[in-house]
């Protein structure tokens, strides 16, 4: 294969599909006009509306691909698609549900025991159950595999000491899935190895959950603190030791979606209310350029669905979305910035001036979260042959 | 994809394999006419792989013709096989029988004015028509008192006056004043310069986007094979960076290539819809172009800024390609124009799609 021969395949969205689109469309276009949401900038990582969340589950409309007899809806991962995709485009609060719907569901459903299945799921699917993740730590970023927080074994279970860091929406969570060292140091060549997934019930014993205001002022991130905290046996997730493995996987789920060009659309689309449907050649360029991107984007993100779909793992498709799509991200709103004179944001400030506003401060985390974008890189570059 | 693709590009790789080398491509910058090369072309009817069958062409899917030129685009085959294509499409169009050897079109921009008099005899010159010099015909869409008409030209009837591109290709001016058809025959509804632009720019967005992909092949080669300060250059986080990000910027034309072309060909013309995606790809090609040739350039350092390295022959058609028949700008802003006269509600359903 050439190094340049990635493949984005088409996929035709069937009537039902469209029928799906459309469908969401009208429950999005209802809930904006009766005040049931307010258009947010980055609504999948910083928009928690916990009803919201709630009304999304009662649709059927998170889940969606998992078994009935788990509380899901054993609908397509297309389906999937093209329902987180229209909430994205319209600036919707889904980030309290984001991560047990995308990648802490999924994760269970392999590797969770019945019992967990039969509790857990339902709750999620029901927009009741949220998830944090537990990845980083405050030594290790890109590093992922440096990590240091422990799960030492004891009777019936497992102690875990040390500290996970960002854990976005830990202080409203309900659960975390956090990869540890069961074995190994971090220094060892072999630190891949050792590395294990527990289901942490965050009000349990031992656990300390501080938050970390974000520099746009968001209270999202927290630092969880692991203090002698006891897990019992049924939480290691998957096999002791493959953690590595089972948290790569689980990094791919979050890669390629949608959410990693969509996060800004909102702010291009309150700023065409303003310009009007008469723009000036500026206007009209800089509309144009940032549609044919993200049109190219769409095409690449789905064309990585339909592979997983197919049953393969386009790990560096995917690694190229999430690149282009989050510099995207932040060109987007630069580009638009220009068109309309900024102004100060107060209470009655509109959709346009806030999702801007709220944009430009949280755009700076969308080359960083889920794999900097010098990571990405380093994949892709390893594909090319490179190293 | 239909299944005739892969056949057909196939066949079209062997030949560009075994016959487009560097010292070809600099031969034609330097006036000498790659006979075999077209022959070969000309005989496994590629040249006229968007012809109707009735009329002499080989009548492939129009998606596989873009592939066609994807793959011609990657190896930088220095004949107007891309005009060639787009004369028989346009010849197509009004029921024109081709003849052999050849062809490019006129207009290539929007608002010239060739026209056809009662008489039956042309006027009008126009700029930049690619390869004019090296072919024997030239399809051209003309006003007349009844409409739009397509005309075939003898190339030997019309005044030339001769240019280059920024690809050293022939650019030519063309003058049809005094100029009698071969055959005259009127266009159908809705094929107007318009449309014969849109089709080009997908043309041209297609061709970059193999350019694309050569010229990340070439760098990545290169970055394996230079060493510097002790070790291959690809062994650098800086070169790994700038490569994976014209992987990315080769990926995107790739998609949004493959785009249009599906569009073109689930239209069956250009109409608005069709348009649009034109305007989409040949924006976001044209992106791609300039950031990823820039980096190509970068990668190979002096050595790719010789004549003798073979680097500038894709980059040069890229630059080239990227501003015939509109260029980004252009193509934004008609997007964005288009887009905002729906309203800022409809910005979404004309990305994803609508019932």
């Amino acid at each position: 294969m050439a190094a340049g021969s990635f493949r984005f395949p088409r996929i035709d969205f069937s009537p039902e599909l469209k029928a799906l689109q459309q469908e969401v469309r009208d429950f999005l276009a209802s809930e904006r006009a009766s005040g049931g949401y307010t258009p947010v900038a980055d609504g999948w990582a910083f928009g928690v509306d916990l009803e919201f969340s709630r009304k999304l589950g009662q649709r059927g409309w998170l889940g969606m691909t998992w078994p009935k007899k788990y509380g899901g809806h054993e609908r397509s991962s297309m389906e999937r698609y093209v329902v987180t995709e229209e909430l994205l485009a319209a600036g919707a609060p889904v980030s309290a549900h984001w991560v047990a719907d995308r990648q802490s569901g999924p994760m269970l459903l392999k590797n969770g025991t019945e019992q967990q299945k039969q509790e857990i799921l339902p709750r999620i699917a029901a927009g009741e159950c949220f998830f944090a993740i537990g990845m980083s730590e405050p030594d290790s970023g890109s590093d992922l595999a440096s990590l240091r927080t422990t799960a030492t074994k004891v009777d019936g279970g497992w102690k875990i000491n040390g500290r996970k860091i960002w854990s976005s929406g830990a202080h409203f969570c309900h659960y975390m899935i956090a990869t540890v060292r069961t074995g190994g140091t971090r220094d060892e060549k072999n630190r891949h190895e050792g590395l294990s997934q527990f289901l942490i019930d965050l009000k349990g014993p031992g656990i300390q959950i501080r938050g970390i205001k974000n520099m746009a002022g968001d209270e999202h991130f927290n630092e969880t603190v692991f203090d002698d905290a006891f897990v019992s046996d049924d939480c290691l997730l998957g096999k002791e030791g493959e953690g590595w493995h089972q948290v790569t996987s689980e990094l791919g789920l979050e890669r390629s979606g949608p959410e990693r060009f969509l996060s800004s659309a909102i702010t291009l689309t309150e700023a065409m209310r303003r310009i009007g449907d008469n723009p000036d050649s500026r206007e009209a360029e800089t509309i144009g350029k940032n549609v044919a991107r993200l049109k190219a984007m769409r095409r690449m993100s789905l064309g990585v669905s339909a592979l997983l779909q197919g049953g393969e793992s386009p790990v560096v498709e995917a690694a190229l979305v999430k690149d282009l799509g989050t510099k995207f991200e932040s060109t987007l709103l630069n580009d638009v910035r220009q068109l309309i004179p900024t102004e100060a944001i107060g209470q009655s400030t509109d959709d346009y001036a806030r999702t801007l506003s709220e944009g430009l401060l949280r755009v700076p985390s969308s080359t960083i979260r889920g794999g900097t974008n010098e990571v990405l890189r380093g994949i892709v570059a390893r594909q090319l042959g490179l190293r | 994809m239909s299944s005739d693709e892969n056949l057909i590009v196939d066949a079209a790789a062997r030949i560009f394999g075994d016959l487009v080398s560097p010292s070809l491509i600099n031969d034609a910058e330097a006036g000498i006419w790659p006979s075999e090369l077209w022959a070969m072309l000309e005989e496994s009817g590629l040249t006229l792989a968007w012809g109707n069958e009735t009329l002499g062409g080989a009548g492939i899917e129009v998606v596989d013709g873009f592939s066609l030129l994807r793959e011609a685009g990657r190896h930088s085959v220095p004949v107007p096989l891309a005009e060639t294509m787009l004369a028989s499409w346009l010849l197509g169009h009004a029921g024109v029988q081709y003849p052999a050897g050849p062809m490019t079109v006129a207009p290539t921009k929007i608002n010239s004015n060739i026209s056809l008099g009662p008489d039956g005899i042309l006027s009008g010159t126009v700029r930049d028509i690619p390869f004019a010099r090296v072919t024997e015909h030239i399809a051209v869409l003309a006003d007349s008192e009844a409409g739009k008409v397509i005309a075939l030209v003898k190339t030997s009837d019309c005044a030339l006056r001769e240019k280059k591109s920024i690809a050293g290709e022939p650019s030519d001016e063309v003058s049809f004043d005094g100029v009698k058809p071969v055959n005259v025959e009127p266009a159908p509804y809705g094929l107007d310069e318009q449309a014969l632009f849109a089709m080009g720019a997908a043309t041209r967005a297609v061709q970059i986007a193999g350019g694309l992909q050569k010229i990340l092949d070439q760098s990545v080669q290169y970055s394996v094979e230079r060493s510097q300060f002790g070790r291959p250059i690809a062994k650098f986080q800086a070169i790994q960076h700038g490569l994976a990000q014209l992987a990315g910027e080769a990926a995107a034309a790739g998609a949004a290539a493959d785009a249009v072309a599906e569009a073109i060909a689930a239209s069956g013309g250009l109409g608005v819809e069709a348009r649009a995606e034109v305007a989409a790809a040949k924006t976001r090609i044209g992106e791609a172009a300039t950031v990823g040739t820039a980096i190509a350039h970068q990668t190979h350092g002096a050595m790719g800024f010789t004549y003798e390295h073979s680097l500038h022959h894709a980059t040069r058609r890229i630059w080239a390609w990227r501003d015939e028949f509109g260029n980004e700008s252009y193509w934004a802003m008609e997007l964005g124009r288009m887009i905002a006269a729906e309203g800022a509600d409809n910005l979404w359903p004309f990305i994803a799609g609508k019932e």
